[in-house]
Parts: C-alpha cells; structure tokens; sequence
C-alpha cells in the first residue's frame, strides 16, 4: 500500500477547516429548510435556518432554577467541539489540518466525547424531560457503538492503516463502498444517530416536550441544533474519506471533488431523514446487538480474507 | 520546551480534576472531574508517542464516565442541586496515609538512581504494537479475550433483575414487569458496553496489521 | 518532562486515589478511587516505558492495566446493582457482614 501524501496545513489551517465546516453544516440545514417548506407547501425556506439563528440570537437565554450552568453549556457548546475536532483529521484532498497516526481511533473518541456532551445537556438544565432526552441518548449510543466500531476496522483492516491519508489512498482501484456495504450502511446510521437525526431523535423527541432540547433557549439552543448539523457534516466527511474514495475523480482538483461528495451525502441524508420514523429508544438495542454485530462482523471477515489473500498474492 | 510546559499543565489538570472528584458536592460534576482526568493523561500519553494508546485511553474513560454518571445518579438521588455531600470515614486516617504514602514515593523517585535509557522509540509504533500482541506478546491477546467475554457475560448474570436462578422466560412477562425488564436490560447492557468495547479496543491494535487478528478477536466476541 | 516529573504526577494521582478509596462510604465512590490509582498506574507505567525502555513489546503492558481497569468496572458496577438491589443501599458498611 503506497501510503497517502497529505501535506499539513500551517497555522491558518484550522480556521480554513472551520470554516468549510460551518460552510457545509449551513448548506445542510438549508436544504433542510428548502424540503420542510416544499413539504408543507411554501415555497422558498433555504433562508430558514438563517432566519432562526438570528431569532435565537435575539432571544434572552433562560434557564431554570437551581441549574448546573457549567455542565449545560459544556454540554450544548460540545458538540460543535467534537465535529471540529473530528474535522482536523480529515484529508480533504491533500490537505489536513493534523495528520494523526490514529485518525480513525481519534474520529471514534470524539464521537464518544459527544455521549458525554448529550448528556450534559441534558443533566445541566435542571429539568426531568431534559433528563430522560439524555439517558435516551445514552442507551441508543450503546446500541450503535459496537457496530459502529466494527464497521471503522473494517476500511482500517484493508487500507493496513489507522492513518486518514492511507485509508484515502488504498481506494485508488475500487472504492470501499463496493465491496464493504454493510459497513457502509452501518457507519450512515451511526451518523445519523451520534449527530440525533432521524430515525434517532428520540432524546429530542415531542414526546418529551423536546428532550434535550426542552428548556435550552437562546444561544444555548443555537448552540445545540448547530452541533447537530455541524456532527451530520463531519459524518458525511468521514464517509465520503472512508468509503467513497476521499478526493478522486476526473478533472476537477481533490479538494473539490471530496466537498462535492460530502455534500452531496449531506443532502442526501438530510432529504432521507424526512421518510424514516423515529425509532423508540429500546427498539435499537436487540437488532443492533442480534442482526448487527454478526453481520457487521461477517463483514469484517470477508475484507480480513480478501486483504490477506491480496497481500499474499 | 513547550512540550515540558504542555506536560505540566495536563499533569496539574489531572490531579486537580482528581481532588475535585471527592470534593465536588454533584454527582454529575465528581463524574465528569474523574472523565477531565483521564482525558488529561490520555493527552500526557499522545505525547509520549503512545498515540494509540492515549486516543484508546481518552475514548474508553469518557464512555465509561458516561456511563458511571447514569449509575452514581440511580444509586445516589437525583438534585442536581449543589447538595453537600460529604459521607467519609476514617477522614484522618485516609488523609494520612494518602499523604504518608505520596511523600514516601516522591522521595524513592528523587533519590533512586534511574537506569540509562535504552534508546529512542523508533517505527510505526501503532503497527509494532499490533505486531508485539499477535507475535511475541500473544499470551496476552489469549487471555483477555476470554476474561473480557466472561466478564461481559457475569456481569449481565449479576444485573439481570429476574435473578441468577429463575429460567428464562418462554412465554412474555406481562406490563406490570415490564419496567424491571427494560430497565435490567439496560442496566445490564451498561456493564456489557464497558467490557465489551474494551474488547474492540484490543481489536482496532490488532486488525491494522494482520487480518487474521481480526478473525480470532472477533471469534473471540461471539 | 523528565522521568521523575512524570512519576511524580502518577504518584499523585495514585495517592488521591488512594484517598478516595479509603475514605468513602458510597460504593461507586470508592470504585473512582479505584480507577484514579488505576489512572496512576497507566501515567508511570507509560513514563517507564518512555524514559527508559521504548521498545515496542512495553506497550502491551498498558493495554493489560486498560482491560484490567475495564474488567473491575464492569463487575464493581454489576455488584453495586446487585447490593442495591438486595439491600436497598449503596453504602459500604452495610455490605461487611464479613468484617471482623
């Protein structure tokens, strides 16, 4: 495997990162915005969540009596945190703003920090509906983490590498995607759930008068949908870098090739979330644990023999 | 030399994360202190090079801090309230000997007289690590396996609310037990989830230099 | 960042930890005791392998005190739930029917 050349961006890289980010995340939500009207029959709505940020800007941020200020916006500003520094790994192109030895095992820890800023959200508002949002989140995270950690060995176990750049650049001759679906499969609905889109809304469900989003207003409540889309357009990176071959394609640089693919998933995921239900959030755990893991480990059995047998060879 | 400033700063983090963990009066907060202070020798650990292992480290500690936070709230009440909560014994005693025991280190590790370094650490260390656990060191990826899926299974044995000796339930338990059920059942996948993903960890060393690593943890899962 | 630097910093927080589980009385606060010596432990035994032996077969040393800190979780947690659950408590006196 010739390793991947990524080159290191120097020091203005990480606001270059940022940027593109918030570039995507808004490009998501308006089209989020664009289907919520045509939906219910308006026309227009991509300047929706413009509109709404500054709504809640203007808002005055309330909170309720006795509440832990500290942990809630840890909490609400953490997500947002989490999809930047997820970001810093990945290869866009040729760029990258770190090039860590362990990016893949460092994509997984920081959605893993996201478990404990979901819940923090939801314990620092003082409130029991919040509550519930927050151990809703952390039983549908157990559920996907398992499959969702076999599903990154599986890129990993046939790029011989834990390194972004090498993943990247072990797609020259096929994408993953052909011949790793299911892990692909699984790595979308692990997006789709860390990020609390649908079908994994439960923790901010109507049910419980919006879960961890109940009594967050103003800047807080910005924070938090921002972190949503932020962590959806990190996801998107991801998969794109994982399993649809990163940067390449004809005549275009690699850079823009790999924002097109990214955003292009982005929007499929968010026009997808409009058809699936919201599943409960002891519906995940026995087929995740039941259907998922043998499958998604058949998976990974079948990438170790190919890897093996195309090395030996 | 930014590199000695950066490490003394985690350093003080880490034990100042750790005192606040028994002095803080949240539950939530003495949680999350002890999650501040992984976090913060996972970092001391990237910096020695140890880049699988401090992200390892970081990745495991804040899940299981998730996790612990749920468990200190079911057994402790729910105020999130600053509540004081001060339940020690023997203070004195614990003190004591905390700081007996510290002093008595400080001055073995100042005055002992430390071996030369046996020199750099070179290569790929994430590869060699995976290498070392499949070659030389395999005894050791022998034995975890079974002890962590042993583990994964007791401890769902021990949590489950039907108890050790009812049999299993061929026909539904009706509503009125329904919450135990759901509730064992997470509660039992919370202990699951620690042993289980540690059990991964090992994996994601293994997998990234020999496919057939892959093969063994994963037969070792299931 | 010299050896002696990092030992001591793992000797203290081996010795909060210490603190920790000697002193509480709740179960679970005891177990973070527990997994602050362990934390300890992690910091100078990675120091070790830094300083003075940086070969690649002393690493595995620190995946073995990870499964171990894991190991002792998972099963601490399952026998506190287990002690509620049984005596409707979560202290630790109220579990030394074997003590003296």
């Amino acid at each position: 495997m010739t390793p991947g050349v990524v080159q290191q961006l120097p020091a203005w890289g990480p606001l270059v990162a940022l940027a593109a980010l918030a570039v995507v995340a808004l490009s998501g939500a308006m089209v989020n915005g664009v289907l919520a009207a045509r939906f219910s029959g308006r026309r227009g709505g991509g300047f929706a969540p413009i509109a709404e940020a500054a709504r809640l800007l203007r808002q005055r941020r309330r909170s309720t009596v006795a509440a832990d200020e500290l942990l809630r916006r840890v909490g609400v500003a953490g997500l947002t945190v989490a999809a930047a520094l997820k970001v810093a790994v990945l290869p866009v192109g040729a760029w990258v703003v770190s090039d860590l030895a362990v990016g893949l095992v460092w994509f997984n820890a920081m959605d893993v920090l996201v478990w404990a800023f979901v819940w923090l959200a939801g314990w620092g508002q003082n409130s029991v509906f919040p509550l519930v949002g927050g151990y809703r989140f952390l039983a549908l995270a157990l559920a996907y983490e398992l499959p969702l950690m076999f599903a990154l060995t599986a890129p990993a176990v046939a790029a011989g590498s834990l390194r972004m750049g090498d993943i990247v650049a072990a797609q020259e001759g096929l994408w993953f995607v052909v011949w790793m679906p299911v892990a692909f499969v699984v790595f979308l609905a692990a997006v789709l759930a860390f990020s609390l889109q649908r079908p994994f809304t439960a923790p901010m469900s109507a049910d419980i008068t919006g879960g961890v989003t109940g009594e967050l207003s103003g800047v807080d409540r910005l924070l938090l949908l921002t972190g949503r889309y932020s962590l959806l357009s990190a996801g998107a990176g991801f998969a794109v870098a994982l399993f649809l071959g990163g940067g390449s394609g004809p005549l275009l640089p690699d850079w823009l090739w790999f924002l097109g693919k990214t955003v292009v998933l982005l929007w499929l995921l968010v026009a997808l979330r409009r058809r699936i239900p919201q599943l409960r959030p002891e519906q995940l755990m026995a087929p995740a644990w039941v259907v998922g893991l043998p499958v998604i480990l058949l998976q990974v059995l079948v990438v170790a023999v190919v890897t093996i047998n195309g090395r030996s060879s | 030399m930014p590199e000695a400033i950066l490490f003394v700063v985690l350093a003080v983090i880490a034990v100042a994360a750790g005192v606040a963990v028994f002095r803080t009066d949240s539950m939530a907060r003495a949680s999350y202190a002890l999650a501040v202070s992984f976090v913060a020798v996972g970092l001391m650990l990237l910096q020695f090079r140890l880049e699988y292992i401090g992200v390892i480290t970081v990745l495991m500690m804040v899940m299981e801090m998730a996790v612990m936070a749920i468990f200190m709230i079911m057994f402790m009440g729910m105020n999130p309230a600053l509540m004081p909560m001060d339940m020690v014994h023997s203070k004195k005693l614990s003190a004591g000997s905390a700081i007996g025991l510290f002093l008595l280190l400080t001055a073995g590790i100042l005055l002992a007289d430390w071996p030369e370094s046996r020199g750099p650490a070179g290569g790929d260390l994430t590869a060699s690590l995976g290498e070392a656990i499949m070659e030389p060191k395999m005894l050791v990826m022998l034995v975890i396996s079974p002890v962590l899926f042993a583990t994964l299974v007791s401890a769902l044995v021990l949590a489950n609310p039907r108890g050790r000796y009812s049999t299993y339930p061929l026909v539904p338990v009706e509503d009125a037990d329904d919450d135990g059920q759901g509730k064992g059942q997470d509660h039992s996948g919370d202990s699951a989830g620690h042993a289980a993903h540690s059990a991964h960890g090992m994996d994601h060393g293994a997998g990234n230099s020999d496919g057939h690593g892959q093969h063994h943890g994963g037969g070792g899962h299931q | 960042m010299t050896l002696e630097l990092a030992l001591i910093a793992a000797a203290a927080l081996f010795c909060v930890g210490l603190y920790g589980a000697l002193s509480q009385q709740v179960v679970v606060m005891v177990m973070m005791g527990l997994e602050l010596m362990l934390n300890g432990v992690i910091l100078a035994a990675a120091a070790f392998w830094w300083f003075l032996a940086p070969a690649p077969d002393g690493q595995v040393l620190l995946l073995v005190v990870i499964a171990a800190m894991t190991v002792e979780m998972a099963m601490g947690f399952a026998v506190a739930i287990l002690l509620h659950r049984s005596r409707q408590t979560d202290m630790t006196e109220m579990a030394s029917d074997l003590a003296g």
